[in-house]
């Protein structure tokens, strides 16, 4: 059946002439596109002001008392002046390199046999399926887990039981974005190194591993970022501190529980070193947002 | 093999040889290596499960199923239940939802519909992993210092004049529903902006020419093909956005007020099973450690179930639309 | 298959073997993957010295025959084999053999070109340092490069990494690879079919010239290139009756023979359909 056929059947359509193919703005659906267009652009505006206002108050309020007293004092008591957070910075890089030794290694593995050595297994969607659910594992729980296991027993608050808990909330990302680029590096690569005669594990470590680095990289380095940012594991598992690091078994301080610990607090002097660790934080934060981004275009 | 191959004659300069000793073993000890950090990763959950549950135990028996219907915590009286906390985490991250979803469906909808040219797109996207990379405690600084202040004239109007609809019945003091509950809606947003997006871009581009080539506007074909096409995945990003809200710590515990009561009221203080624990735990004597327990298996029951959905959901959709 | 032919054909596969004359001897009843029964009844002698041509339309199991002959397809988790496949004289699908010893004995050329992502020197010298060779490795490299015809455009650029070649010479690259090793047997899928006719070309006049030292199977779907390179051929085919596509090994012969006096009506007909 056409079309044509109908029209020249149908007198009433051939009276109607030449459809008008011009834009009309006035008809209705176009004037509904447009509002629709409208709404979003203004939605998506809205999104976009928290994130200014908070930038500007990082720069504008957190920039004031940036200066190497920062990173060289410790906090000052109430009622002192000046300070800084140098111990507060050290403790995070401390903590969050603890829990990088603890998950990027275990992550790395476990994403290479979900990813090249088993990926078909029962076993492999398994490990997939608790990565996934544990992505979205509250970041306190993860400290409560900590103080019940690792703080009961070892009777401190401490650097190790603060990275422990970290490393929990790095686990899952590191492992998931392993996976995904080890099952990115094409499949005839793999069949060249097994082709060779090699066996798994040289295919792993002398062909995957190499070729697929900066997209693990990439995942290990928004893992890293996350953590830096974390503040409810580390409540109660490291606690807090007035001093320099001495010891990984004893209370350590981190620039997010300073910051809420000072938020909290009367005096002026703290409120501005609060805002200055925060504008160090996100400092930090994006710096390993920034080399994750460089490690995934350079990606082969 | 190495042994048979005596008689037999392979190639005259031939380097072949079976490998090693040491690389046999080297071979099995990391592929064995290799499936233990996997399965430490699943033993991780379920001994998560298994401590927080074993330590709760005690506080289960004393208050049963009645810890979760009171609202009264009071440790000098040693009497202890969450239904605030329960009614706070669940009315605040559905209000998040529901304004965070919004946003964040949005934003996937401007990224991916070529509503902008790359550039823009590069900045939009930009500003979306940027709000995510914010810690959630300068969140909360910013809204102790920056966010209740600037809604507290509007939030006390809102009360004066229209003190009859329940969720305006409350004076905004200070923290409260509503500061965290924009805060909340921020944080959840790149998760539903990031997971739904990744929906839009895996309809295949002949469905959207199909609609196109239907005559349909651009809207008509978002809102008829795109998005009921995506709607799987749009779903399960809400539901993981869910559960990334109920879990949330340090900004609620910074801005919702801690306060042990129910209310519908947007400006009265209210608390969350997460600020419970972060804000309690820290200065709990020995009596409160078996009911914060309790609380944290409740949180622990509720956002693993939430995000055990959320991912069925994902896992089922992807497969749909691959095949 | 009647049991007389059967038994002729074991008894000449065992005559053969017996001169030392094959390298692999292949008699496979049949490929499984899954339940899908993918090959059936493919019974063919790799020779040594010889280039042993695959044949047969797309479909035809041709690329799977060569694949099971290094146990390329042990990687597919649903891939059965039954029968046999002997190299110098031993069941490679044999209970105690691992498969990675037969991948280092007979080496493979792909379909795609899959340089490793390192160095063009490295790629060649991957097989030897895998293979734990102590001896002179730049050596052993030159000469791979030398046999691939590679080394007059590459010298200078040892260093560079291997994936920048161009397609044609990132597949002789890929042969270089395979045979620094000097492995007893070299199987080449469709080593072309990703290439342009002077890439093709290059590497087809690389065949002849390592046909004098080299043992080699190659698969291939151009009828013409089976007639420049191969000594002998096998003619696959593909069976739909039984509501699948099962391919199996229709005819083995001289390469001279196979092509202008084929013993079978099905290769008669095929041959007839390629070139009329």
């Amino acid at each position: 059946m056409s079309t044509t056929e109908q029209t020249t059947m149908n007198p009433e359509v051939v009276a109607l002439g030449d459809p008008d193919l011009s834009f009309s703005f006035g008809e209705r659906r176009t004037l509904m596109n447009f509002l629709q267009t409208v709404t979003l652009w203004i939605l998506a505006g809205i999104a976009a002001i928290p994130l200014i206002s908070v930038l500007w108050m990082l720069i504008s309020r957190g920039g004031l008392r940036i200066s190497t007293a920062i990173f060289t004092e410790l906090p000052p008591a109430p009622f002192e002046q000046g300070g800084g957070i140098g111990n507060a910075i050290v403790g995070t890089l401390v903590m969050v390199a603890i829990a990088s030794l603890i998950s990027i290694p275990i992550g790395i593995l476990g994403g290479l046999y979900t990813g090249l050595l088993n990926p078909d297994s029962r076993i492999s969607a398994l490990i997939r399926f608790v990565g996934k659910v544990l992505t979205g594992f509250p970041s306190i729980l993860s400290g409560v887990f900590v103080y019940a296991w690792l703080v009961i027993v070892m009777k401190t608050y401490s650097a190790i039981a603060g990275g422990v808990s970290l490393s929990i909330l790095m686990l899952p990302t590191v492992l998931l974005t392993a996976e995904q680029a080890f099952r990115m590096v094409p499949q005839r690569m793999k069949d060249a190194a097994y082709g060779m005669g090699c066996n798994s594990t040289q295919v792993a470590t002398k062909i995957v591993l190499p070729t697929a680095l900066p997209g693990v990289m990439t995942g290990v380095m928004l893992a890293v970022a996350g953590a830096s940012g974390e503040s409810a594991p580390l409540l109660f598992t490291a606690l807090f501190s007035n001093y320099w690091i001495g010891s990984f078994t004893e209370p350590t301080a981190s620039l997010s529980i300073l910051i809420y610990n000072f938020s909290a607090m009367p005096y002026e002097n703290q409120i501005e070193l609060a805002w200055t660790a925060s504008l160090v934080l996100v400092l930090i934060v994006l710096v390993f947002n920034i080399l994750s981004r460089s490690f995934g275009t350079r990606r082969v | 093999m190495a042994d048979k191959t005596k008689n037999a004659e392979p190639k005259v300069g031939s380097v072949s040889r079976p490998p090693t000793a040491f690389e046999y073993g080297y071979d099995k000890s990391f592929r064995i290596l290799t499936l233990a950090a996997g399965v430490l990763t699943v033993l991780l959950l379920v001994y998560i499960f298994w401590k927080l549950g074993a330590l709760a135990a005690p506080a289960m028996r004393e208050y049963g199923l009645g810890f979760l219907t009171t609202v009264e915590w009071n440790p000098n009286k040693n009497e202890y239940g969450i239904l605030a906390e329960i009614w706070g985490t669940l009315y605040s991250s559905f209000l998040a939802l529901l304004f965070g979803g919004v946003l964040g469906i949005s934003v996937a909808i401007f990224l991916t519909q070529g509503f902008l040219n790359a550039r823009l797109a590069w900045v939009f996207r930009l500003i979306v992993e940027m709000l995510a990379a914010i810690p959630s405690v300068v969140y909360g600084l910013w809204g102790i210092y920056v966010l209740i202040p600037a809604i507290r004239p509007m939030a006390n109007w809102l009360h004066e004049t229209l003190p009859f609809i329940p969720f305006f019945s409350t004076k905004l003091a200070g923290p409260g529903m509503f500061p965290a509950m924009i805060v909340l809606s921020i944080m959840i947003l790149p998760t539903v902006a990031a997971i739904s997006q990744d929906a839009f871009k895996a309809i295949p581009m002949k469905i959207q020419e199909a609609a196109y080539g239907m005559g349909t506007t651009k809207w008509e074909a978002i809102r008829k093909v795109i998005i009921p096409t995506a709607s799987g995945g749009i779903f399960a990003s809400l539901v993981l956005g869910f559960g990334r809200a109920l879990g949330e710590t340090m900004a609620l515990a910074m801005l919702i007020g801690n306060a042990q009561q129910v209310s519908l009221s947007l400006f009265s203080p209210a608390t969350t099973l997460a600020s419970l624990l972060a804000s309690t735990f820290p200065e709990a004597g020995a009596n409160q450690i078996g009911p914060l327990m309790y609380a944290a298996v409740v949180l622990l029951v509720i956002t693993m179930a939430v995000n055990f959905i959320g991912t069925i959901i994902m896992n089922y959709t992807s497969r749909q639309t691959v095949t | 298959m009647s049991m007389e032919m059967e038994m002729n054909k074991l008894e000449a596969t065992a005559a053969q073997q017996a001169a030392g004359d094959v390298a692999i001897g292949a008699n496979i009843d049949k490929i499984y993957y899954g339940d899908f029964l993918a090959v059936r009844d493919a019974a063919v002698d790799i020779e040594k010295g010889k280039i042993t041509g695959f044949i047969g339309p797309s479909g035809c199991g041709k690329s799977t025959v060569l694949r099971s002959l290094n146990r390329m397809n042990d990687l597919i988790p649903i891939f059965r084999l039954e029968g046999h496949v002997h190299f110098l004289g031993q069941d490679v699908y044999g209970k105690n053999v691992d498969p990675v010893v037969v991948r280092r004995h007979i080496g493979m050329v792909f379909q795609q070109p899959n340089p490793f992502s390192m160095s063009i020197f490295e790629n060649v010298a991957f097989g030897l340092r895998l293979n734990g060779f102590k001896g002179d490795i730049s050596g052993r490299v030159e000469k791979a490069l030398r046999r691939a015809a590679l080394w007059n455009e590459v010298k200078d650029k040892l260093k560079q990494n291997g994936l920048s070649l161009s397609g044609g010479q990132q597949q002789r690259l890929c042969i270089a690879r395979a045979i620094a090793t000097e492995p007893t047997v070299l199987l080449m899928d469709e080593p072309c079919s990703a290439l342009d006719p002077i890439a093709t070309r290059q590497i087809e006049e690389l065949m002849l010239q390592l046909k004098k030292d080299y043992t080699v199977a190659i698969v291939t779907h151009n009828m013409q290139q089976a007639i420049r390179v191969a000594d002998k051929t096998a003619f696959f085919s593909v069976d739909m009756t039984q509501g699948g596509r099962t391919g199996f090994l229709v005819e083995v012969g001289d390469t001279k023979q196979v092509f202008e006096n084929p013993k079978e009506n099905l290769t008669k007909e095929y041959l007839s359909g390629e070139f009329s």
